[in-house]
């Protein structure tokens, strides 16, 4: 019989203890398009690519290649199958070249002596077909992100795959790089390759999609022409609710300063310079200032100095009215509340269940711990579960959940349940918004604009740019370790803020 | 069906299995190469091994021969409580052999030479052990130095260390490499029974020290099980950023938790020296094995303070039980062997219990496609 599709996955069901993470979902993959599979974060789109690619077996449902039902067990049988992923976080050996990656597994051999020359000729017939630009014989650790992901491609393709997975493709890329890759694909589906693209952006979606899938909390909830909608539709779908995408805010009204850094410089664990060099700022309450920047200008070590994770060569903090410039850590979140940029280095101790990552910085408190030094255990408990309720964490189960099992996003909401409870007057939140999916974005955005109005500081360091120009009241640009302007986001443009941050352009030093 | 799933999978019921696991195919093995050596005999040196005490004729011999093991026992668990606390805030303490060397060391040394009574020579041997993990903590803490490498190091230095000073008139005879008996030259410095011994046919050895073991085991547990302090402690061993981030002190906590391992190890000595079951030979150039059997107690134990207990005795009985079989049949190393078997073996305890995992889950889905395919069948008729 003959089926316009290449895959369909039927009535997926598949199980986990206390969360049914895909509940009867169906994905049909015609052979050519470029299908994205859209939800929120532990909406089940990752687990579902997993079933298909032999990670995980469905309970229920059945899947079929060129309508003829399959059986996919692990792995290898996917790869018989012609399936092919680049999974989010490379699988590539760093020490091995570009080459190497492509035929580890499926080496071509003469008497146990490798043929590379033959594939190298593959390799770059593929390359030029596709326009994968990449030097066989760069190493990986040499190569930039954009590099190793069309390696990982050209793993897919080597292996003459005819269905491709992306899993969240453009989350390490560049502007420019993101582009390319835009473009990769569709020159893959006009070759005749199925794609399926697991993403939560909906631009991207828009702009390379034929169709969509939406699931929302592992349920099926369509499939739509991208033709034929919109991103307040996919939005919608999606989070099952219409969403704002840019959240609405009264003109601030900035009062008391609450932090004030004079000739801040903090030195850099990389090199030998300082990363940030002779900062002054102020931030007022009822204000959020953001710092704005390309990654790696210095903002880490910038949040490390005002934060005290690490000591500061010179200059001078105070934190409503106190100096805090050597002070210890929890001197200072007396008065701060700090979302780290880390969430797994710093923010969570991932072995640890979730009760107890709830109240990391206030365990000590006699609300939580006894005068005998025993915990209270039962205390702790609900205060975990208020949180959970409030901020909508989910997880498996519940309280006792290890922190380690849960899905980013739900580790993320749980890390600013907590901030934001704790006693603060400054709020220190580094990139809040990483890797979360729009309707918990619009979540974050409303909690800073809510602090801002009951009269707290917030200080908002941010690579996304339309986070920057949506959310804060003044921005600051960090270019180099430095401010190098000073901004009003309903006076300057993104192009203008794009100058200022890759250093074209700087206030004061023109003249 | 479903009891007994949940059963098996009870984190718990889990860590008894694997190290019961542990246990019988050490002996199995231990078993086969008896049986290489002497068919004969094997079946019987293998009870020896495991009824150890029982195998004395007299009920009043048994009694007696089981205080030993139990007096052995309290020292081995003191070691295992250090090394199985460390493990908890991510630490390994190998050092705990030398900070049980510098527990006799201190301990003896007060007890003999400055005729010190029993509680203040216990004391002087936690601090020892304190100092000595506190040394290796310190590296660890500051200057990131592995703690395995500076606790092995540390090990042979506090071994000389103890040896030197032990060896001095005032805590040894010059003709005997042993140390003073304590049951001569300080009475006041053996640590008092209040009537455990007649209990065990007037086995001096047998003393408070044995409860007092078990009462450190329960209180280890319920400091990181219950308290604020065993919170910072496990959270800086599972991540150092992240306590460092929650204004914990990470840094010391990690040289309190090496220091208390320490005392924990220094006590262990003092639990064996001051009971006058041995004396200190001065001549010793091997690391004590009560350290690295308290490894295997631990991991045997399934990383339990509860569990150290049990197993701490299981490796002592099987020790003692060792030393009993026929030495006319089989060379006297193959009790070390056996022991070493089943020690090797705890090393895979975490294997098991993969595997145990994974046993489960096969056995669960075979059961639900049964299941189906009984529905769809039903169906069909």
């Amino acid at each position: 019989m003959d089926t316009p599709y290449a895959i369909e996955m039927l009535n997926i069901t598949k199980r986990f203890p206390g969360i049914i993470a895909n509940d009867n979902v169906t994905i049909q993959l015609k052979k050519g398009e470029i299908h994205a599979l859209l939800g929120e974060n532990g909406a089940g789109k990752s687990t579902l690519m997993s079933v298909l690619f032999g990670l995980y077996q469905a309970e229920e449902g059945i899947i079929k290649k060129d309508g003829k039902e399959v059986k996919i067990k692990d792995p290898n049988d996917a790869n018989d199958l012609g399936i092919g992923m680049v999974h989010q976080h490379f699988k590539l050996v760093q020490c091995f070249t570009v080459l190497q990656n492509i035929i580890l597994g499926v080496e071509t051999t003469k008497n146990g002596i490798l043929q590379m020359d033959e594939a190298r000729k593959k390799v770059m017939d593929l390359s030029d077909r596709y326009g994968l630009s990449v030097d066989p014989d760069a190493l990986i650790e040499d190569i930039t992100v954009g590099m190793q992901q069309r390696t990982e491609i050209l793993k897919m393709l080597y292996r003459d795959n005819e269905i491709l997975i992306f899993d969240e493709p453009t989350a390490v890329l560049t502007p420019q790089e993101i582009k390319e890759l835009m473009q990769i694909m569709k020159n893959l589906a006009a070759e005749g390759k199925s794609i399926l693209f697991i993403s939560h952006k909906l631009n991207e979606i828009m702009e390379v999609a034929d169709r969509v899938t939406v699931l929302r909390r592992g349920k099926y909830v369509g499939t739509v022409d991208v033709k034929g909608t919109t991103q307040e539709e996919l939005s919608r779908m999606m989070v099952g609710r219409d969403v704002q995408l840019v959240v609405e805010k009264e003109p601030s009204h900035p009062k008391d300063v609450v932090l004030k850094i004079e000739n801040m410089t903090v030195a850099s664990k990389v090199h030998n310079n300082n990363a940030v060099k002779n900062v002054s700022l102020e931030v007022r309450s009822g204000e959020i200032v953001c710092i704005a920047g390309i990654d790696g200008n210095g903002q880490t070590e910038f949040v490390y100095g005002v934060t005290g994770l690490e000591p500061l060569v010179s200059g001078k903090i105070t934190l409503c009215g106190q100096d805090i410039t050597n002070a210890p850590i929890r001197e200072r979140y007396k008065e701060m509340s700090h979302i780290p940029e880390d969430r797994h280095k710093h923010g969570l101790v991932l072995d640890y269940p979730l009760e107890y990552n709830m109240v990391l910085q206030r365990y000590f408190e006699p609300d939580f711990t006894s005068k005998s030094g025993f915990l209270k255990k039962k205390e702790i408990r609900g205060y975990s579960g208020k949180l959970e309720q409030d901020f909508d964490v989910r997880s498996g189960q519940g309280s006792v959940t290890i922190a380690r099992s849960m899905s980013g996003g739900n580790q993320q909401k749980a890390i600013i349940a907590r901030e934001l409870d704790k006693e603060h007057t400054l709020l220190v939140a580094v990139q809040p918004t990483r890797g979360l999916d729009v309707g918990a974005i619009e979540g974050v955005h409303r909690h800073l604009i809510e602090e801002r109005d009951n009269g707290k500081a917030v200080l908002l360091v941010s690579l996304e740019l339309e986070e920057v120009m949506n959310v804060s009241d003044r921005i600051l640009v960090m270019y180099e370790g430095e401010i190098v302007a000073e901004l009003d986001p309903k006076e300057t443009t993104v192009e203008e803020l794009g100058l200022y941050m890759s250093g074209a352009k700087r206030q004061g030093k023109e003249a | 069906m479903n009891e007994k799933k949940s059963l098996l999978k009870n984190p718990s019921v889990q860590a008894i299995l694997t190290s019961l696991l542990c246990v019988v195919l050490g002996l199995f093995i231990g078993y086969i190469v008896l049986l290489i050596i002497n068919p004969s005999g094997a079946g019987k040196a293998i009870q020896t091994i495991l009824m150890n005490f029982m195998m004395r004729s007299s009920p009043a011999a048994r009694l007696k021969a089981l205080g030993n093991t139990l007096a052995k026992t309290a020292p081995l668990l003191m070691c295992a409580l250090s090394i199985c606390f460390c493990y908890k805030v991510g630490l390994f303490n190998i050092g705990a052999a030398g900070q049980y060397e510098m527990g006799a060391c201190l301990g003896l040394y007060a007890a003999i030479a400055l005729k010190m009574p029993w509680y203040v020579c216990l004391i002087l041997a936690a601090i020892g052990g304190a100092l000595l993990g506190a040394i290796t903590g310190f590296l660890k803490a500051y200057r990131n130095v592995n703690e395995v490498i500076s606790g092995i190091m540390l090990n042979w230095i506090a071994l000389y260390v103890t040896n030197t000073i032990l060896s001095g008139e005032k805590t040894k005879d010059i003709a005997s490499p042993y140390t003073l008996k304590l049951s001569s030259v300080n009475k006041g410095g053996l640590i008092p029974s209040f009537g455990l011994d007649k209990l065990f046919s007037n086995n001096s050895t047998v003393t408070i020290a044995i409860p007092f073991a078990v009462v450190a085991a329960i209180i280890i547990w319920i400091i990181l099980s219950k308290t604020k302090f065993g919170y910072e402690l496990k959270a800086t061993g599972y991540n150092k950023q992240a306590a460092k981030y929650a204004g914990m002190r990470e840094n010391r906590n990690i040289i309190v938790t090496l220091a208390i391992g320490g005392a924990l190890a220094g006590i262990g000595a003092a639990f064996l020296f001051l009971t006058g079951y041995q004396e200190w030979s001065v001549t010793q150039s091997s690391v004590p094995s009560m350290g690295f059997n308290g490894i295997a107690a631990t991991f045997l134990g399934g990383l339990h303070p509860l569990g150290t207990i049990l197993s701490s005795f299981f490796i002592q009985n099987i020790t003692d039980g060792g030393a009993l079989i026929d030495k006319s049949i089989y060379p006297s190393q193959i009790s070390d062997l056996i022991s070493a078997l089943i020690i090797y073996f705890c090393g895979f305890v975490l294997f098991f219990k993969l595997q145990i995992n994974k046993f489960i889950a096969k056995k669960e889905e075979r059961n639900k496609a049964k299941e189906i395919m009984a529905a769809e069948g039903g169906d069909k008729k």
